[in-house]
């Protein structure tokens, strides 16, 4: 006698916390061949807004954790990850149709990726960083410091795991929290990756996992006061227009469309995420 | 005669061999500008220097076009070393005539030639040489081992440090490989108009550094607005850099902007307070405050408020201001009527709004613009005088009992470029310098810069930095490098 499977309710992921949307609204999660799989979260403005207070209040904590701490907790996502990765796979092919093969290398580069980035926490300061030789008598140093709170769209319709974490890893590096918006049309493993999140010892607030539509969420966050960072990878050329347009009001520092690769890792986009501080020092015997 | 008076000691105008009019510099010629040109003023005398050709959209065209083809056709095919040597010329041509850059940035700006002789023009010239040996080295400069130029780069300058605002945006563009369009400000574009001949007399190939004076709704615009141009960099104000930030929108032109701010100086308890005293004269005072990152809210712990604001209005008061040509002056001219309008009202809005007002007691000349170096005490974080950029010799004081609080005060600005730590405590230097959301930060000194150390702000001071590698990568991009 087969088992009657329990269904997941898919719900946001804000401050540590598994939340419903504010508003109430669920959007349907098909299959490409229009088999229902799940209710998915509408995101409000609303929720983003919270998103957004949840990771400003965590800018303090993750950016003041020591580089090998962060380094630790980035992996600790990974070995959760490799875990859970048959869920994955299975999440991902039934919302994408991928095969099995295709789906397996996705959610192993995905594990690679954040090994890859956890790796960096610790280094990436001494490569861009340094001192540098004034022509005084002074100590002079520059170091990459987080911007703040980053708003990252995963891409949409592919990628929809590896993508996702490609937005959010590079981010976290350097001290940054994060409000991402998930693949729209596939949302489950990007829901499944906040409960990797969850137990990974990140602190809440430091990754916030939203699921709902770009056109919908993304403007609120480009114009949002409080948001230091826009990575546009996964918006459409229009939307990352008006996007473009309305994060210079606060001059944002912005990631366009196709600056980056949707699946591989690259140092530079650790850098979209930082702010070089120069400390000068006068030097004497007195 | 008192310690304080001095025999008149002008630098001499004889050195400056200036025409009467100047065209626009494009594709190694002076050519003549499509829109109405302009008088260039000294701002200490109102007297007329020359008269300026303006450049219009077409004029624009034309200096992109001319960049384009020196692009192709010469810059980006010759060797690093070979550049390096054309910006190592620059720089000792700049070197070789730095009186008289001095004289004419003077004249122009109305700063003082103290300034302009000891710090501007020997940066500008330690610019360019810093720049030159980058140039074979690019592969070294952090993006992997095939960097490119970007291409063709438009560049704008503000008129608070002409000439060295040029340096900085030319010398690492070339240096990368790039070649410029250069917009340099309304009020000052003698000193690039020279550097257009250091140019020609490097033998630099026609077209690599095209120079067009312009209005910024004219020239500016159209230059931002040029589909040509691959990489836009803008020093100004923070309005400017938004409006920049969202033409440029949905492009792939990249863009760095280094803009306004209100830097926080922090002083200690514990601070020396004779050269904390300096340093926040330095801070505010230097080039009439017309300077981006000025220390312009002292913030200072409450129980040494009284003494360092007594010590500092007794030091302000041995300060000169007047012929900004005389070596002895400390002050010099506001640089235009409509900046010395706008910090009259910024600090008669000071005055309103509740803040004591301070002014150093001295004469001022009957032409020219000026304003006295002025203090503000009793002055609350939501006042107007703390809050604005007021780019001008006005500096407000506020007070503060704990680090925390001091932290959160200077941090409490839209803005991110620059503060100030006075302390002889190293441990809370280094903490405090931790917690300053500020793109560069001064302890115990004030106001330095060198070519080696990057500068620029965070939040809506702009984005991008100038200056050593980090500066060289805003002008290149990591081919496919990850």
């Amino acid at each position: 006698m087969s088992r009657l499977p329990v269904a997941k309710t898919y719900k946001l992921f804000i401050g540590g916390a598994f939340p419903r949307s504010e508003s109430g609204r669920v959007y349907d999660v098909t299959s490409p061949s229009g088999e229902f799989i799940a209710n998915a979260s509408k995101a409000s403005r609303k929720d983003a807004r919270d998103a957004v207070v949840a990771a400003r209040a965590a800018v303090a904590k993750w950016s003041s954790a020591t580089a090998y701490n962060r380094g630790q907790v980035m992996y600790r996502i990974a070995e959760m990850l490799e875990g859970r990765s048959a869920q994955f796979v299975d999440e991902i092919q039934k919302s994408t149709g991928a095969s099995a093969k295709d789906a397996t290398t996705e959610v192993n580069a995905a594990i690679d990726l954040l090994v890859w980035y956890a790796g960096w926490t610790d280094k990436y300061a001494q490569v861009v960083g340094g001192a540098n030789p004034v022509a005084g008598p002074f100590f002079n140093l520059s170091v990459p410091e987080p911007s703040g709170v980053a708003f990252v769209i995963a891409p949409q319709g592919n990628a929809t795991l590896i993508g996702l974490v490609a937005a959010i890893a590079p981010a976290l590096v350097t001290g940054n929290t994060v409000v991402a918006l998930s693949d729209e049309s596939s949302p489950c493993a990007a829901m499944s990756f906040a409960e990797v999140i969850a137990t990974s010892d990140v602190p809440g607030g430091v990754v916030n996992i939203l699921t709902g539509s770009p056109a919908e969420i993304a403007p609120w966050m480009a114009s949002h006061q409080d948001v230091n960072t826009v990575d546009l990878g996964g918006a459409d050329a229009e939307l990352a227009l008006a996007c473009e347009r309305d994060a210079a009001e606060t001059l944002k520092r912005v990631i366009r469309p196709g600056q980056f690769s949707s699946t591989t890792g690259s140092v530079d986009r650790i850098g979209a995420f930082v702010e070089t501080k120069t400390v000068w020092h006068t030097k004497s015997l007195a | 005669m008192s310690f304080l008076e001095y025999a008149p000691a002008p630098e001499s105008t004889s050195i400056l061999k200036l025409q009467k009019s100047y065209g626009l510099f494009i594709n190694g010629e002076w050519v003549d500008g499509g829109d109405k040109s302009y008088t260039t003023i000294s701002p200490s005398t109102e007297k007329p220097i020359a008269e300026i050709a303006h450049a219009s959209a077409k004029d624009v065209d034309r200096a992109v076009s001319a960049a384009r083809a020196a692009y192709d056709t010469v810059w980006s095919r010759m060797s690093g070393a070979d550049r390096g040597k054309y910006l190592f010329r620059i720089a000792r041509l700049i070197q070789e005539r730095a009186r008289e850059l001095a004289v004419a940035e003077t004249l122009d700006n109305g700063k003082p030639i103290r300034e302009t002789r000891d710090v501007d023009i020997p940066l500008v010239a330690a610019w360019f040489f810093h720049y030159a040996g980058w140039a074979d080295k690019l592969e070294w400069a952090g993006l992997g081992p095939n960097p490119k130029a970007l291409g063709v780069a438009g560049q704008i300058i503000p008129w608070n440090f002409p000439l060295l605002m040029l340096a900085w945006k030319v010398a690492p563009a070339l240096a990368a490989g790039n070649t410029v369009v250069l917009k340099p400000a309304e009020t000052t574009p003698l000193t690039a108009l020279l550097f257009a001949d250091i140019c020609q007399q490097a033998g630099l190939p026609d077209g690599v550094v095209n120079i067009i004076p312009g209005r910024g709704e004219v020239a500016g615009q159209a230059l931002v607005e040029h589909p040509g141009v691959n990489k836009i960099a803008f020093t100004g104000s923070t309005a400017v850099g938004r409006s920049i930030a969202r033409t440029i929108a949905g492009t792939e032109k990249k863009l760095t902007l280094e803009l306004g701010g209100k830097g926080a100086n922090i002083v200690f308890e514990d601070a020396a307070v004779d050269e904390a005293v300096e340093g926040i004269v330095r801070g505010i005072f230097f080039n009439q405050g017309h300077v981006c990152c000025a220390g312009s809210r002292l913030l200072v712990q409450e129980n040494v408020h009284d003494e360092i604001v007594e010590k500092l209005t007794r030091r302000l008061g041995t300060l000169r201001l007047g012929d900004p040509l005389d070596k002895n002056t400390d002050i010099g001219a506001i640089n235009s009527k409509e900046q010395l309008d706008r910090i009259t009202a910024l600090a008669n809005t000071g005055e309103s709004e509740g803040a004591e007002r301070w002014t150093l007691d001295c004469e001022i000349p009957t032409n020219g613009f000026w304003f006295r170096p002025t203090v503000f005490t009793n002055v609350a974080t939501s006042n107007t005088i703390a809050r604005e950029e007021i780019f001008g010799p006005v500096l407000s004081v506020l007070t503060f009992r704990t680090a925390e609080e001091a932290i959160t005060k200077a941090n409490n600005t839209p803005y991110g470029l620059s503060a100030g730590i006075w302390t002889q405590n190293a441990s809370r230097m280094l903490r405090v310098a931790d917690e300053l959301r500020a793109g560069v930060i001064w302890a115990n000194t004030f106001n330095q810069f060198d070519p080696t150390s990057p500068f620029g702000g965070y939040k809506e001071s702009g984005y991008g930095r100038e200056g050593g590698r980090h500066g060289l990568t805003a002008y290149l991009s990591n081919g496919d490098a990850r």
